[in-house]
């Protein structure tokens, strides 16, 4: 099986569980008190939020050992990492104004979180137009790896910059120092949806890791 | 010694300089018709003026920083000289440094006279959170720039890669010269005052370490 088949067997079975974190969302888990239905997007919102934060680490990291070893296989995993991780920062910038509308009563504000994941998404974006304006692959992979060193770093500082702002958006209630204060079924409902996500984060990384291979071999030959 | 090279160059061409001058009258012009002067105190609007006006003058000037290398092969030419790349990227720095400081130097007393901004009283300070925040500007700008003239669409390409590096930088050196205009101590904003200098640091270590990559061949 190759890897852009394994990939959409994955992709496959994240797809169906993904319907089982609604199913369970929905049908299983008890609707919050206060924010009513609106709630039930968190279980989509915050893993995908994760994500997209956590692909922008990859495409760091796997810059920083690109540079050094310089494995084509790297490369390609950091522009399969940042092209999944656009569409997850897509995906947190649609789920929020939706909750935020009801909830806030505004789509939009420019609070530390919203303005921290805008960013990022036009990190994401710079990173993958400059891929598409370089032709030669080694130059590509070098430039776009410093990008991505850059892009790593520049996310702290956004935080904090944003920070420094008051926020009106809901803290953290799972990752924070104290015990988690989401009630047990609630959680159990995040963790699975996280599960599901990192599954299609997989499945997505495998096959456009697969269409760059084709895309080499193509144009070698 | 690439750095006075540079600047040598441009004083004796002054094109640069002087359209690099207009640009930045011009936008702090337009700036006045996209106001309503009744409605918005002119000192709530002065600082995102101020620094929206000088961001786009910096992005104008390190599009220029490498395109005068490339034309005729001098990169190369530079490359291949006993130099190490990083002190190439710290002249290159430096050029720019002075290049976005003078029109800097141009488009401060114009921002004053066109917008009566009081700044008489805090004017040190205020040349001060410029220079850091410039800085930060340039150590990224340089870095960046170096790249992109190698792609297609560079002046379009630079742009939307720098701006969002540009951020923190701005949104700090908004913050302090809106608190410099208003008269609050600077005690209030050293938060800020910490994290432009903390950008400048990290960015211009990170930027003279990755800017080899970006040169060789």
């Amino acid at each position: 099986m190759t890897l852009a088949q394994r990939g959409r067997w994955v992709t496959l079975v994240g797809l169906i569980l993904l319907a089982g974190v609604y199913v369970r969302a929905l049908a299983f888990t008890p609707t919050e008190a206060t924010q009513g239905l609106a709630q039930k997007i968190y279980y989509i919102h915050v893993p995908a939020a994760v994500w997209a934060e956590m692909s922008m680490i990859f495409i760091g990291l796997a810059s920083v050992f690109f540079l050094f070893l310089k494995d084509p296989r790297l490369d390609r995993f950091a522009e399969a990492s940042a092209q999944v991780g656009v569409i997850f920062a897509l995906v947190v910038l649609t789920t929020g104004p939706i909750w935020g509308k009801p909830i806030w009563g505004t789509w939009w504000t420019w609070d530390a979180r919203l303005t921290l994941t805008l960013l990022l998404f036009f990190i994401y974006l710079g990173y993958l137009v400059l891929r598409g304006a370089i032709t030669d692959p080694g130059l590509r992979a070098r430039y776009a790896a410093v990008i991505g060193i850059c892009g790593l770093v520049l996310v702290p500082f956004i935080h904090f910059s944003v920070l420094m702002f008051r926020t009106l958006h809901p803290q953290p209630i799972v990752l924070k120092p104290s015990a988690p204060s989401l009630p047990g079924v609630m959680l159990v409902t995040l963790l699975f949806s996280f599960g599901v996500f990192t599954i299609l984060y997989i499945g997505f990384v495998m096959q456009t890791y697969a269409i760059a291979v084709a895309n080499e071999t193509q144009v070698d030959g | 010694m690439i750095a006075r090279k540079d600047l040598v160059l441009e004083f004796r061409t002054r094109t640069a300089f002087l359209s690099a001058a207009v640009f930045t009258a011009l936008v702090l012009t337009v700036f006045n018709f996209g106001r309503d002067p009744t409605a918005v105190p002119t000192l709530d609007l002065a600082p995102s003026i101020l620094w929206v006006t000088f961001t786009f003058a910096a992005m104008l000037a390190f599009n220029r920083a490498f395109q005068l290398e490339l034309e005729n092969d001098a990169l190369d030419a530079l490359l291949v000289s006993p130099i190490s790349r990083s002190s190439l990227y710290l002249a290159k720095f430096v050029a720019n440094c002075v290049f976005v400081g003078v029109v800097e130097c141009v488009g401060l007393p114009l921002f004053v006279l066109f917008f009566d901004v009081p700044v008489w009283g805090v004017l040190a300070p205020l040349a001060g959170v410029i220079a850091l925040a410039t800085v930060g500007f340039v150590a990224v700008g340089t870095l960046f720039s170096a790249m992109v003239i190698r792609t297609r669409f560079a002046e379009l390409m630079l742009p939307v890669l720098l701006l969002p590096f540009l951020i923190p930088p701005l949104v700090g050196a908004v913050q302090v010269t809106a608190a410099l205009l208003a008269g609050r101590p600077l005690s209030e904003v050293t938060g800020w005052l910490r994290l432009l200098a903390a950008y400048d640091i990290v960015f211009l270590a990170l930027a003279a370490v990755l800017f080899p990559t970006t040169v060789n061949e």
